[in-house]
């Protein structure tokens, strides 16, 4: 009953709707199909009836008579009136999904609406975006300006400075050796006046670990160890004096230990020792070996894992036996870093000043001084050298890029994010951690558009991540230079957008550039 | 646009017509070439020997040796067994045999029970007679009691009862002393019950040193205890009866010893397969000089191939095959399951086995099987055959086929964990636009919830998820986010909460709430063996709970075996309490009921409307009913994409026919040339999904150089223009349990040449594959099966002759498949950008014809994602080509559906160019067919329109 129906159709379906005869989806410009005669696919490859064209069935291998669906890998013009055409894949017709003027969709049943107007925004928003590309597109040409003035100029600086050069070298060279003349009485005494000194605090420090060996034996009255009640028989140590020394106090003093072998001692005697008044004046005892403190060593694979918030399964299992035990002694500080705060604090630890003796052979003072000057000089004179360097740079076609050397450019999230443009990128966080540095690497846009893309590299190793870390930095078009935004797309691969005018393209002509891709 | 209606053109398309095509003459292209397939198993080997440098931490996972009740079963020894049959106490109705057995060692009683089911199943089921408390039995697996057929007595003395196995000609015959079974047809035995003597019941016992235990015994069971301890020998009490250790986990066994052990012997058995889920070929290994293969699901960081170690999933179900017949026997048993396996021609070599038969000294080949499980009871289903195809149906009659997914879930989904934001979601969705790839499911792993809390969404990078999913949705596209089981222990958190106060949790031995370390940190685990708990769970999936769900999104369920990373093995503790059971009892089962719960969810969101999807790590026999599973975490090494065949491949075996791996490997970053392999593998595997590992740099299609885009977009598309044909493959598997992954033998079971084959396969029974799966490769050999077959190449539609080897040359771009001929294949050739996008498209139709020139097929079409299929909403025909006319039959006349589609073009593969073709439909539809004479790609292209 309707196979007829169907047939006639599809049939008609290059000429029912459209206002103008052309097959659908082809573009007003194109003037390969002629109504009536029979049509050559544009590869030449067969001719057909011209009822044949755009009839939902391919009939060309180049999809030239049926730019629809019915094709693979062709495409299909929407005029898209009021906002620009557009050419789509063949595989998007009839989908369900409508390009602006709905026209894609003449067969799909799907409910379109002509959305175009929805489109000037877009336009809008490109004619914006073309402004900013004609501002950034001059101020480049401002940029391009000087770094060729610039650059003239370093290079005649660089001329000039590596004459001057050697000469600074040789008055350098010659000081050197005025000023080491001078300073040798000078060392000798310095170090005489050390030697007495460290012979000293040897002398010292044996001395206290003998009278903390007697201390121990003294306070450990039963032979196992020191307790706390043995430590509670002396009431000089409490703490706040407050009359009442208690368990508690006596335990802080214990390192949180109930009880301290011999090897433990010395944190608890750098914690008692000057107020420690002795029980007897009774002979000192041999020295004890001196203890080793261990702190224990997990050894497990957690760096597989670096953030915290990620267990990880093997170091689970390896340790779950564990975990119960360590969860407490975890909190407690290790007894080692009271010790070495307590040492810092030690004022007898400071060497005395030179004696006068020592102080009046410090005359070198003025040899010193010109050489430092002298030497001065000429690492001003390296630095301006490394224009050398600087101007080996590939700075962009025209050197636009130039600017960009030796500024850097911040952007603050939770992480400090800085950009120093050829020389390094890093990664601080806001609130202490350690910075992660990445060094210039190269352009790396793609082969049509190299300085579209800066790469930084030789960051530190992820887990199963590359062995370095990198750092894309995409370059787009913009009037400041700025940092805009920065992402992880995968681990260790960063990503960061920079704007600056550098990158700005002559704006084309707005309108032709709206109907780019003409070519089927 | 005017378009005539939708029902006329529907009905005009599908009805009856014949295409008439005359003066054909059969084209053919002889080949050459045997290449010996020595070669390639040589290569094999040598890979096996090599690999090891990285790989599971095999000391979190235990040993046979490690598992006391494993250790105490493998020390015996095949001998007399001390079980004997008490025939006074038979006891023969309609339906069933009852029998006592007697252990003549310890005098414990058991209870034999003996079925007959429908469809050629025997089923056994032993317990112990008086259980000191009940042992568990498996539920929610079996879809329904099984019918029964009537058993008949046909001899009786006093060494045994014969019974008939219904009307054909099966017997069982039961001999008393010893016990053992044996099923016979004919003069043949096909399988033997204890006939090794292993049969073992470690009967449920009091603990001698508690106080219970002392009390019982002044008071209740004096007799027992008294026949127990005096008249026999006090049991030995071995180590880990009553308490186990495994690294610092501590296993407190309160009912003790409870494992239970068969033995199956299968005379003129060599191949036997099956027992998912394991990192190994397809064909079995025999296990003596190693460990037993092992069912018991664990989350295994970084598995190691080619070997019998647990892995996240467990399907206790073997089939045996050789030429003459294929059986099964599923054991239905959830707990810690280890299987050994021996054969008695297993350490012959080709050699040897000439020399056996030319002295004449040749025994029967046979296998050897050994079932040993922690706890329940023996309940053994006996599926005798004898085609596989009948193998596979009566174990889909026990637990049900392959759920029926929506079509779209057929494509291509891109996975990676994790997409970072939905910025990161819509640059991903339009790279597929820009580089005119197909998708149809872009998921989310762990990262998009609020901290690993499931059913949330970080606030922050996925602020409105309905935007995103709209945005996908306006281009018919699909999203999946993940729900894991364990539930952060938060009191800000709702879903926490609610199983909290609820009593939902699995509890720990002391009767608190089990917690366990998992992604959130501290976790609970919901008791899912709770039908009220899987309710509740359910309900979480409607739209007003699941706060920014949307109809397009659908599920991923990981970690259900559930992972716990502080647990033993990683897994739960064996004495955690679920309701009245151990963890230790019904430990497989625990992924099965998660992704059951999460599927009913989805059902139910749409008031019963529309299908599931839901993904599943963890499984066990009967998961098939729920959706799909994957590989699990793989890694990116061309062993691992060779080993996606055997391990897809035994899990279709045993109805788990919805199966992938992550393309490209989880851990670990692939080449280029692997990724690509892996594109073209998986593009013909059931479940396609490219999956990545947090650490590993992207690897979106496009990110590789054009020419590595194009080709991942070809491997892809090819996908996609198969869809018909894969949807027809789950509708038939839905409908018969059929896997559609399948070894070769599955089809040519005559052809030993198969048996082992496990690096090529066919989708249905139509497409043959042979992935490139070797690095650097210029060629491989793949194996044509079928004497009286021809396949055709599917992109050159050069002709080949079955039953050869054939070498074929490969570059980057070859994904060797072949088309059988005789077979019927519709495609969609309009590949668009995502499934949903095709449904109104029009069919092609590719006819290869088989040396009797005639050719079979089929095409169903539904609305694709709606439970309508049922209420027979859909168009069902076989088409068949012969005598030069193709034409259609309806093969549900009662069925009605409306399409748009279409049939536009009909590809005849093997005939040569017809001078003249016309079309023919019932009724009044006729019209004029033009033939493409022009084309010089294939001999006839037909236009149907």
């Amino acid at each position: 009953m309707s196979c007829q129906y169907l047939l006639l159709l599809m049939l008609s379906v290059g000429v029912s709707t459209v206002e103008v005869h052309r097959p659908r989806g082809v573009p007003l410009s194109r003037q390969f199909y002629e109504e009536d005669k029979p049509f050559t696919c544009l590869d030449g490859s067969r001719t057909i009836p011209f009822d044949r064209v755009n009839d939902d069935y391919c009939d060309c291998q180049d999809g030239s008579d049926e730019p629809t669906a019915a094709c693979p890998n062709g495409s299909f013009h929407c005029t898209n009136a009021g906002f620009r055409p557009a050419f789509i894949p063949s595989s998007r017709i009839n989908d369900g999904i409508c390009c602006c003027d709905t026209t894609d969709e003449y067969n799909s049943g799907a409910a379109c609406q002509n959305t175009c107007d929805l489109g000037r925004k877009e336009r809008e928003e490109l004619v914006k975006m073309a402004e900013i590309a004609k501002e950034g597109f001059q101020l480049k040409q401002q940029l391009i300006h000087e770094a060729k003035r610039g650059l003239e100029d370093k290079k005649a600086k660089l001329s000039e400075i590596q004459s001057s050069k050697k000469d600074l070298e040789a008055k350098v060279e010659a000081l050197r050796t005025v000023k080491e003349t001078a300073e040798q009485p000078e060392k000798e005494a310095k170090g005489r006046h050390m030697q007495a000194w460290e012979q000293k605090a040897i002398a010292r420090k044996e001395k206290d670990k003998a009278k903390m060996t007697e201390v121990f034996l003294e306070l450990d009255d039963d032979a196992d160890g020191v307790s706390v009640a043995e430590l509670l028989s002396h009431s000089e140590l409490d703490p706040d004096l407050d009359s009442s020394f208690t368990e508690a106090e006596a335990q802080v003093l214990m390192g949180g230990e109930d009880k301290v072998d011999p090897a433990s001692f010395e944190a608890v005697w750098n914690n008692i020792k000057e107020k420690y008044l002795s029980e007897s004046n009774a002979d000192i005892p041999a020295p004890v070996e001196t203890a080793q403190e261990e702190t224990p060593v997990s050894d497990n694979d957690s760096d597989q894992y670096p953030e915290d918030d990620i267990p990880e399964e093997e170091e689970e299992d390896d340790e779950e036996d564990e975990d119960d035990d360590q969860d407490e002694s975890d909190y407690k500080v290790p007894p080692t870093e009271r010790t070495k705060e307590k040492k810092d604090d030690d004022d007898e630890g400071t060497m005395p000043p030179y004696d006068q003796e020592t102080q009046n052979l410090i005359d070198a003072q003025k040899a010193r001084d010109e050489f430092d000057e002298a030497e001065r000089a000429l690492r001003e004179v390296d630095d301006q050298i490394n224009l050398e360097k600087e101007i080996s740079f590939d700075f962009g076609p025209s050197a636009e890029f130039g600017y960009l050397y030796s500024q850097c450019y911040e952007l603050t999230t939770s992480y400090i994010y800085r950009l120093c443009p050829f020389n390094r990128v890093s990664q601080k966080p806001k609130y202490g951690g350690s910075e992660t540095n990445l060094t210039w690497g190269k352009w790396s846009g793609p082969q049509d558009n190299i300085y579209s893309v800066m790469k930084y590299e030789h960051g530190t190793g992820c887990w199963q991540g590359p062995n370095r870390s990198t750092t894309q930095v995409k370059l787009t078009c913009g009037k400041e230079t700025v940092v805009t935004s920065t992402s992880e797309p995968s681990r260790c691969e960063y990503l960061m957008e920079f704007i600056t005018p550098a990158v700005c393209q002559e704006p084309p002509n707005l309108d032709s550039g709206l109907h780019e891709h003409e070519e089927l | 646009m005017p378009r005539p209606n939708d029902t006329t053109v529907a009905e005009c398309i599908i009805l009856e017509r014949q295409v008439v095509v005359t003066q054909n003459v059969l084209r053919c292209s002889p080949l050459s070439g045997f290449l010996c397939r020595m070669v390639p198993v040589l290569v094999l080997w040598l890979a096996v020997c090599l690999t090891g440098t990285w790989a599971v931490d095999r000391g979190n996972f235990k040993t046979c040796d490690q598992s006391s009740f494993c250790k105490r079963q493998r020390a015996l020894k095949p001998g007399e067994s001390p079980y004997r049959a008490l025939l006074e106490t038979m006891e023969l109705t309609n339906t069933r045999l009852t029998l006592q057995l007697i252990n003549d060692n310890n005098k414990v009683r058991l209870l034999l029970e003996l079925y007959r089911l429908q469809g050629n199943i025997t089923r056994v089921k032993i317990n112990e007679l008086k259980p000191l408390k009940p042992r568990y039995e498996v539920p929610d697996v079996l879809i329904r009691e099984p019918p029964t057929e009537p058993l008949s007595l046909l001899s009786q003395d006093e060494n045994g009862v014969v019974l008939s196995l219904g009307s054909e000609s099966q017997r069982v015959i039961i001999s008393a002393r010893p016990f053992r079974l044996d099923i016979m047809e004919g003069s043949d035995v096909l399988m033997s019950l204890n006939s090794r003597g292993l049969l073992t019941f470690e009967h449920l016992r009091m603990r001698k040193d508690t106080f219970s235990y002392k009390v019982t015994s002044t008071v209740a069971s004096v007799w027992d205890n008294i026949k127990r301890t005096t008249k026999e020998e006090e049991e030995k009490v071995e180590d880990g009866m009553w308490e186990e250790m495994f690294k610092s986990h501590s296993d407190s066994k309160p009912n003790g010893p409870s494992a239970i052990s068969l033995d199956f012997s299968l005379p003129g058995v060599e191949h036997v397969y099956g027992i998912p889920e394991h990192a190994d070929t397809l064909r079995l290994k025999t296990t003596e000089n190693g460990d037993p293969y092992r069912l018991y699901n664990l989350d295994v960081f970084q598995y190691e191939l080619y070997n019998p170690m647990a892995l996240y999933g467990a399907v206790p179900v073997m089939l045996a095959h050789n030429t003459q017949r294929t059986t099964g026997i599923f054991w239905l048993n959830a707990a810690e399951t280890w299987v050994d396996i021996s054969s008695n021609t297993a350490g012959k070599t080709v050699f040897g086995k000439m020399l056996d038969y030319v002295q004449g000294s040749s025994e029967t080949p046979q296998t050897d099987v050994r079932w040993i499980s922690e706890s329940g009871i023996i309940d053994v289903f006996l599926m005798l055959g004898p085609t596989p195809k009948d193998v596979f149906s009566q174990y889909a009659s026990l637990t049900g086929t392959q759920s029926f997914p929506p079509l779209a879930s057929l494509g291509y989904h891109q996975c990676r964990w994790n997409y970072n934001d939905q910025e990161d979601v819509q640059s991903v969705d339009a790279g597929f636009d820009e580089h005119d790839i197909p998708y149809d499911f872009i998921w989310l792993d762990i990262e998009h919830t609020d901290g690993k809390r499931y059913f949330t969404w970080d606030p922050h990078k996925f602020a409105t998820p309905k935007e995103m999913l709209q945005g996908l949705k306006d281009k018919k596209r699909k999203l999946v986010a993940i729900v894991d089981p364990h539930i952060k222990i938060d009191s800000n958190y709702k879903i926490h909460n609610e199983i909290r106060s609820r009593g939902f949790y699995v509890k720990n031995k002391d009767g608190g709430d089990y917690e366990g370390w998992c992604w959130p940190g501290s976790a609970g685990y919901p008791d899912f063996f709770r039908a009220d708990m899987r309710a509740w769970w359910a309900s979480m999936f409607a739209y007003d709970k699941y706060e920014g769900s949307m109809e397009n999104m659908y599920t991923w369920n990981d970690m259900n075996e559930p992972s716990v990373f502080n647990g033993p093995e990683v897994t739960m503790h064996k004495d955690a309490v679920h309701g009245a059971w151990e963890n230790r009892d019904v430990h497989n089962l625990y992924g099965l009921y998660v992704q059951m719960a999460t599927a009913d969810g989805l059902t139910q969101r749409s008031g019963g409307v529309e299908r599931p999807f839901v993904l599943s790590r963890a499984f066990f026999a009967g998961s098939q009913r729920y959706g799909a599973v994957w590989t699990g975490d793989n890694a990116a090494e061309w062993d691992h994409l060779k080993i996606s065949i055997p391990m897809c491949l035994s899990l279709g075996l045993v109805g788990m026919s919805f199966c992938g791996a992550d393309i490209g490997g989880f851990f670990k970053t692939p080449s280029t040339e692997l990724l690509v392999r892996w594109y073209q593998t998986g593009a013909y595997q059931p479940f396609f999904r490219a999956h990545a590992h947090l650490d590993t740099p992207r690897r979106e299609p496009w990110l590789f150089g054009p020419e590595n885009t194009a080709l991942i977009r070809e491997a892809i598309r090819q996908r996609y223009a198969l869809l018909p044909y894969w949807y027809q493959q789950f509708y038939h598997a839905h409908r018969t349990g059929d896997p559609i992954m399948r070894p070769l033998w599955v089809e040519y079971p005559q052809d030993p040449a198969t048996f082992a084959v496990d690096d090529e396969y066919l989708i249905g029974r139509d497409l043959l594959v042979h992935p490139v799966t070797e690095e650097g490769a210029r060629g491989l050999t793949a194996y044509l099966p079928g004497k009286d077959e021809v396949w055709f190449d599917v992109h050159t539609f050069q002709k080949h002759n079955g039953a050869q080897n054939l070498y074929i040359p490969v570059t980057m771009s070859s994904i060797p498949v072949f088309q059988r001929g005789g077979s019927i294949i519709p495609r969609k050739v309009r590949v668009r950008r995502s499934s949903e996008c095709m449904e109104h498209d029009p069919y092609t139709l590719y006819v290869a014809l088989n040396l009797q020139r005639t050719a079979e097929g089929e095409l169903y079409i539904d609305d694709g994602h709606t439970f309508n299929y049922e209420r027979k909403e859909f168009i069902h025909r076989r088409l068949s080509f012969a005598k030069n006319i193709l034409s259609s039959v309806n093969l549900a006349p009662d069925a009605q559906f409306t399409t748009r589609s279409w049939i536009e073009r009909v590809v005849i593969l093997g005939a040569s160019k017809p001078s003249k073709v016309t079309l023919k439909t019932a009724g009044e539809c006729f019209a004029f067919l033009a033939c493409d004479v022009d084309s010089s790609l294939v001999p006839c292209y037909m236009l149907a329109n």
